[in-house]
């Protein structure tokens, strides 16, 4: 079956199904494809586990959810624990490193970037760590085009944080680069 | 609000796509108490109606939001109200109401998992049997379903022509899963949209009579404030609507109530069917459910097993026929769903024993997934 599955895992209050539900409209709207994206999390409305899937298909999509990842995103060290066994051989795997102490060992391709430590350094707030996360996933999978995923962010997010966001995913985007050129050279 | 594409083709969530199905149903009143995870169609109307002319109110609670939608229709207008399993259950008193007093409304129950507060953002299906038998008393049930945005849309605008059809409360049962997630929505053009609206009086206001006995069972209400006086009440009334304790117009009263649904059940009941011609095993699933079993038929057939696929649409009235019909070409019937066999047991009733019934529960707040019912059929086969 051609799916492309993907999942953003962390904690609640992070953004993560807002970068889900931005990924699957870069996708069916700018890209012209299929997808659909659902989420689980708990009654909290900060932290405790959240997560957001995204099916990538070019046919009609049935089940709506993940059963064998292509690509898991864990900015927690809980949720990298939690979800790992759903990741399929050579599957992707990225973390925050800030939080992903413990990675765990495994035939995945592993990308390793301090993401939070990147949102408050280079953006100055913490709030865009999902759409650096973002950038980062979309160079990395190349499964959504760059320009669609530029235009859903700014279709998304509220007025007046346009070039925060923008910033934020080209951060993305540059250190997935060098993330995919460093796992070329070794 | 959801992105769009171009007016007609959006990336929309469930919940937001049953919004808009009601806009487009002509519906302009939402009376609520918002919960998880239904809040969202409350959200989206209370942005969109003042905008277009409706009126959107957060009640005090889930029984006064479900009076003030009953008291709204009252006045003609098409009226709703969403919730989940705990406000669902606060309803049902007044729900009774409608159903007694033959009040058109749609009701919206994005269930999660129970009893009680149970768990606020995990989906089930726990609350079908509730959509049959929550109020008290006998009367005909009319409970719809749906198991994506597009479909949940659809079935929105068919609730609100049910209701206005055969004047009753009708519930539209989803579940966190359809509720919640995101994809591509395709709406039509509005004015080619099917609208029922109830039927009105000819007569006179001196010769009126709104619960009139006719051939079809319907009563014809005159919305309130167009000249026509008349009662509402939730106790045993007669021709007027005043109360009555006559036992010949009592049984008339509640016989009609059930009668005027299945009488009609044939236009009411629909089933989808998925490579069920040549099927020995057929699925019985229904909302999001129903589409795990979709991509599992689809496995099971590539793999030489005949597995086909029965989805209803409509809960209640159940497809009894249907179901024997089945059941009657089968071995064997799987009914998945997530709660600990509710519908299961109507499959059983309803197929006679012409064929053995087995079953797939979950209720640990997890969706049923495809290859757990490849597995499930894998083993009973």
């Amino acid at each position: 079956m051609d799916r492309y599955e993907i999942r953003l895992s962390g904690s609640g209050g992070q953004g993560l199904i807002l970068a889900g539900k931005i990924l699957a409209e870069a996708v069916v709207i700018y890209d012209g494809r299929n997808a659909v994206q659902t989420q689980s999390y708990g009654p909290e409305a900060r932290g405790g586990a959240s997560k957001a899937e995204v099916v990538i298909s070019d046919s009609d999509i049935d089940y709506p959810k993940a059963v064998e990842l292509d690509l898991l995103l864990s900015l927690t060290q809980e949720s990298c624990t939690k979800y790992i066994c759903d990741l399929k051989k050579s599957g992707i795997l990225i973390v925050d490193s800030g939080a992903v102490k413990d990675i765990p060992h495994g035939d995945y391709r592993i990308y390793e970037a301090d993401i939070s430590d990147l949102a408050v350094k280079e953006i100055g707030k913490a709030v865009v760590t999902n759409i650096v996360a973002l950038g980062i996933l979309t160079r990395i999978a190349g499964v959504a085009s760059e320009e669609a995923v530029r235009k859903a962010i700014l279709a998304r997010v509220p007025k007046g944080t346009e070039e925060i966001n923008k910033k934020a995913f080209d951060t993305g985007l540059r250190v997935g680069g060098e993330l995919l050129a460093e796992s070329k050279r070794s | 609000m959801p992105v769009k594409i171009s007016d007609k083709i959006r990336m929309m969530t469930g919940n937001e796509a049953c919004a808009e199905g009601a806009i487009a149903a002509g519906c302009l009143f939402f009376g609520g108490y918002p919960i998880t995870p239904s809040s969202e169609i409350a959200e989206y109307l209370s942005r969109r109606f003042p905008i277009i002319g409706g009126k959107f109110i957060q009640m005090e609670d889930e029984i006064g939001a479900m009076g003030s939608v009953i008291g709204a229709a009252l006045t003609g207008m098409k009226a709703m109200t969403a919730t989940s399993g705990p406000g669902f259950s606060l309803k049902q008193e007044n729900i009774g109401y409608a159903s007694m007093a033959e009040v058109p409304c749609v009701i919206i129950d994005v269930q999660r998992g129970g009893p009680s507060t149970g768990m606020p953002t995990l989906p089930a299906q726990m609350d079908v049997q509730q959509a049959r038998w929550g109020t008290h008393g006998d009367r005909g049930v009319i409970a719809l379903t749906a198991s994506s945005a597009q479909e949940t849309f659809e079935q929105t605008i068919h609730a609100f022509n049910l209701a206005e059809r055969y004047m009753t409360p009708v519930v539209l049962l989803i579940d966190e899963i359809t509720g919640h997630t995101t994809e591509k929505v395709t709406l039509p053009d509005y004015d080619s949209i099917e609208r029922v609206d109830r039927k009105r009086p000819t007569e006179p206001p001196e010769t009126y009579l709104p619960y009139k006995y006719t051939d079809d069972c319907i009563p014809t209400l005159a919305p309130f404030g167009t000249g026509y006086r008349y009662n509402v009440t939730g106790l045993c009334h007669n021709e007027t609507g005043f109360p009555t304790n006559d036992p010949k117009e009592i049984e008339r009263l509640i016989l009609r109530l059930t009668e005027k649904i299945v009488k009609n059940r044939h236009e009411i009941i629909n089933c989808k069917r998925t490579m069920l011609d040549d099927a020995e095993i057929a699925i019985f699933a229904y909302g999001s459910v129903a589409r795990s079993a979709r991509q599992a038929v689809l496995q099971l057939r590539e793999e030489g097993i005949k597995a086909g696929l029965l989805e209803p649409t409509v809960l209640w009235p159940f497809p009894s026929e249907i179901v024997l019909k089945i059941a009657e070409q089968v071995d064997s019937f799987l009914v998945a769903e997530m709660n600990l066999g509710q519908m299961a047991r109507e499959v059983e009733l309803a197929s006679k024993c012409k064929a053995s019934i087995h079953r797939l529960n979950r209720v640990d707040g997890s969706p049923i997934s495809p290859p757990q019912i490849v597995g499930k059929i894998k083993e009973v086969v």
